[in-house]
């Protein structure tokens, strides 16, 4: 999913910042919105855009549209391992 | 901390470039270090103040308060301007500062400030806001893992500042460069790939970099980042180009991210490191939690707008009613006794009468009356300055950001035009800020529709006559039309000449903080100074052409009656223009003539040609009255607005804007009084 459907008051890890155009890229990324950073959403403006987030400890805006360019993973999501990344149940090697 | 420099010899001036993010309290600082020993000028070739200054107690210094950025990328002309200072004019050292409090994100800046290899020192500002919400930062671990020298400073407390000019002095003295340049991890999750691509790179465009004059890891980095200003810099041949693209595509390659992305994660993750390692974080800030109970409200679903509309209307009601009003007239009252004074001296000392009306009726009225309105401005900015300062000017930016995408800007452009609302000049001078030229251009040609205090006079000598019952209704609706002809006129602008997309909003919003005094009082007193400036040379200029004009007919000679007078012949020749908007009289038109000096000047001009208000019902209807207002509310901007704009945007732009507007007023004016005429 992307940043701009999350909801107010939810965490997500960033995965990706795409987008073609290219400053706007590399200011999201000085601006700390890197592969792997927690965000969290605050709120929408008033009128529905731009949308306040907290990253690296402070509160970022951005425009859905732009937004739209950050491909997230859900916390929740995160913490849920994959089946094919679980752990296999294998017996310890030192012991016994 | 390398040494082995000889050090700068002794008397040699020692010059420091002042680095940080915005809202990090550099401007705070910079007035600390420098005290009132600063001067304003621009950085060469680009409208982006420079301000220098030197170090108080220490007069062989120089520190030049550089832009506030995030990075060091060459995207906007704030970051160009922060590296070309850096690179051309080599500054012995770098004070950078940091705000503690936010200090992940700050550090950002000071690793690209570090590759640069000069010699640095970093002010770790608002330590005791960290310390009050039960956090520390290890201000020796931090120095041993960045090696560069950390001081702990609250700005605006004063509190450490002596230290840290003395650690300035001492690193530019003695060329004690940073320690370390090397943040790659050459072990990292990417086992190395960005650190070895970095290093291998070095060695590739060393004698190049060496040439350029850059240093050699800052030019490394920023071929990885593909900067475009660095690579026309190094001159590498097509071989060496190919042989870095190569490398830098094995390292995206080996890592999983593009360059970009790889670099930002590089510095991040160092940043991290350094942050687990030095930062006790406190658990949630005082100021963090105090801005998200206000943010509830001030940028609040339902609240915003109500909120931001109440705030407005205090500010505007105490600044020209209640408070502003009283120290105007007091102030008027000064000048005018002033001035009275000396028109009995110089009648008692039998000057020439001519030179007597040049001094009294020439220079003293039209300065004066300019200087009259001085303390009304300087009201009007005292409160604007405190919403800036708190914070509050960033939430409106942030809300009214959908509204203004609408005539094809983005929300930074509403502080200007707000700004608009006090004078025309620190407005377009405001319009620095806004990162894209399509938006500065924009939102100078829109600013001056905002309805500015100086024409106040004018709405209320034809009010008072025309509507008195109605005054107050006439000037708001006056405020509304100019908002309303710009927000038109931003459509007209969108569609036909500025086609494009405002720019991205990715804006920091800063804690709410209490204004600092020092800083809004310093501004205040900036505004002053420029006000009176322009009073005594743009306006002075302006007011003994305006004299002459009127004092003298074709032949020079001194005329009884105005309606001889140059000015008067000037009036009459364009006054045809204005007839199809019901205002044809010459004494109207040339009231205009003389506004483009200064909007007061209208109704100065109007009670020597006319004499009282109820005089003009000889010649004028209330429908032509209300057309006279519509015009002068929308055409050209005054002299001042003038020379600002071509100093943004040069002559070309000036002279178009002055045509324009001219233009935009006739049209406005025009169908006000057509529609009027059906109407009544």
């Amino acid at each position: 999913m992307t940043l701009d459907k999350l909801k107010p008051g939810e965490d997500a890890y960033i995965r990706s910042v795409g987008g073609t155009d290219l400053p706007l890229r590399k200011h999201m990324l000085d601006m700390g919105l890197t592969p792997g950073t927690e965000v969290t959403m605050v709120k929408a403006a008033p009128m529905g855009d731009p949308l306040q987030l907290t990253v690296r400890g402070y509160e970022l805006t951005l425009r859905k549209a732009d937004a739209a360019q950050i491909v997230i993973d859900k916390v929740h999501d995160a913490h849920t391992p994959a089946p094919s990344e679980a752990q296999p149940d294998i017996a310890h090697p030192h012991t016994g | 901390v390398q040494t082995g420099e000889a050090p700068l010899p002794d008397g040699m001036p020692i010059t420091f470039a002042l680095a940080g993010n915005q809202n990090s309290g550099k401007t705070t600082l910079f007035n600390q270090l420098t005290g009132s020993n600063q001067h304003v000028g621009n950085f060469p070739g680009v409208t982006v103040d420079r301000k220098d200054g030197t170090i108080r107690g220490y007069d062989n210094t120089i520190i030049t308060d550089l832009p506030g950025i995030y990075s060091m990328s060459p995207y906007t002309g704030e970051e160009v301007v922060t590296r070309q200072f850096i690179l051309d004019e080599h500054p012995c050292g770098i004070i950078n500062i940091v705000d503690a409090t936010n200090i992940q994100r700050n550090l950002y800046l000071t690793m690209q400030l570090i590759e640069m290899g000069i010699p640095m020192v970093l002010a770790l500002n608002m330590m005791d806001e960290v310390q009050n919400n039960g956090g520390t930062i290890q201000v020796n671990r931090l120095e041993e893992m960045l090696g560069i020298p950390v001081v702990p400073i609250s700005a605006a407390k004063n509190e450490g500042i002596e230290e840290l000019v003395h650690h300035a002095i001492h690193v530019a003295k003695y060329k004690e460069r940073p320690g370390r340049k090397d943040f790659c991890d050459a072990d990292g999750e990417d086992s190395g790939a960005l650190h070895r691509c970095i290093h291998s790179i070095e060695h590739l465009i060393e004698s190049h970099a060496h040439a350029a004059g850059l240093p050699l890891r800052f030019a490394a980095t920023k071929v990885v980042e593909d900067d475009e200003l660095v690579l026309k810099a190094l001159k590498l041949s097509d071989e060496e180009t190919h042989a870095l693209e190569h490398i830098i595509a094995q390292m995206e390659q080996t890592c999983g991210k593009d360059r970009h992305a790889a670099l930002a994660d590089m510095r991040f993750s160092f940043i991290d490191k350094v942050c687990s390692a030095t930062v006790v974080k406190p658990h949630e800030s005082k100021e963090h939690a105090r801005s998200a109970k206000l943010d509830k409200i001030l940028t609040g679903k339902y609240t915003a707008i109500p909120a931001f509309v109440g705030i407005m209307a205090l500010v505007f009601w105490l600044t020209f009613g209640v408070v502003g009003t009283s120290i105007a007239d007091w102030f008027s009252g000064c000048i005018d006794s002033a001035i009275g004074v000396l028109d009995g001296a110089l009648t008692a000392y039998g000057l020439n009468p001519v030179v007597r009306s040049l001094v009294i009726d020439g220079v003293c009225a039209g300065v004066g009356g300019v200087i009259g309105f001085m303390p009304v401005i300087m009201l009007l900015f005292f409160f604007l300055s405190i919403l800036e300062d708190t914070g509050y000017m960033a939430r409106v930016a942030f809300f009214m950001d959908k509204l203004l995408r609408k005539v094809g800007l983005s929300g930074r452009s509403f502080v200007p035009m707000l700004i608009g609302f006090g004078c025309s000049v620190p407005a377009i001078m405001a319009t620095r800020t806004l990162p894209s030229e399509r938006d500065r251009k924009m939102t100078i040609l829109l600013t001056p529709f905002m309805s500015c205090p100086a024409k106040l006079p004018i709405y209320g000598f034809f009010a008072a006559f025309f509507f008195p019952a109605h005054a107050g209704l006439v000037t708001v609706s006056l405020y509304i039309t100019g908002i309303l002809v710009a927000v038109v006129f931003a459509f007209l602008l969108k569609f036909f000449a500025f086609k494009g997309e405002p720019v991205p909003f990715v804006m920091e919003l800063p804690n709410y903080r209490m204004p600092g005094v020092k800083n809004v009082a310093r501004l205040m007193w900036e505004k002053a100074k420029d006000f009176i400036t322009r009073a005594f040379t743009v306006i002075f200029v302006a007011t003994v052409l305006i004299w002459f004009l009127q004092t003298f007919d074709g032949k020079l000679n001194v005329v009884a009656d105005s309606s001889d007078s140059l000015l008067a012949a000037a009036g009459s020749l364009i006054a045809p223009i204005f007839k199809p908007l019901g205002f044809g009289d010459w004494r109207l038109s040339t009231a205009l003539i003389t506004g483009f000096m200064a909007k007061e000047s209208v109704v100065s001009t109007l009670t020597v040609l006319v004499g009282e208000a109820s005089a003009m019902a000889a010649f004028l209807t209330p429908m032509g009255a209300i057309s006279f207002l519509v015009f002068c509310l929308l055409y050209t901007p005054c002299v001042a607005a003038i020379a600002s704009v071509k100093r943004e945007l040069g002559t070309k732009w000036a002279v178009g804007l002055c045509l324009m507007q001219c233009a935009v007023a006739w049209i406005v004016s025009f169908a006000v009084y057509m529609i009027g005429g059906l109407l009544f």
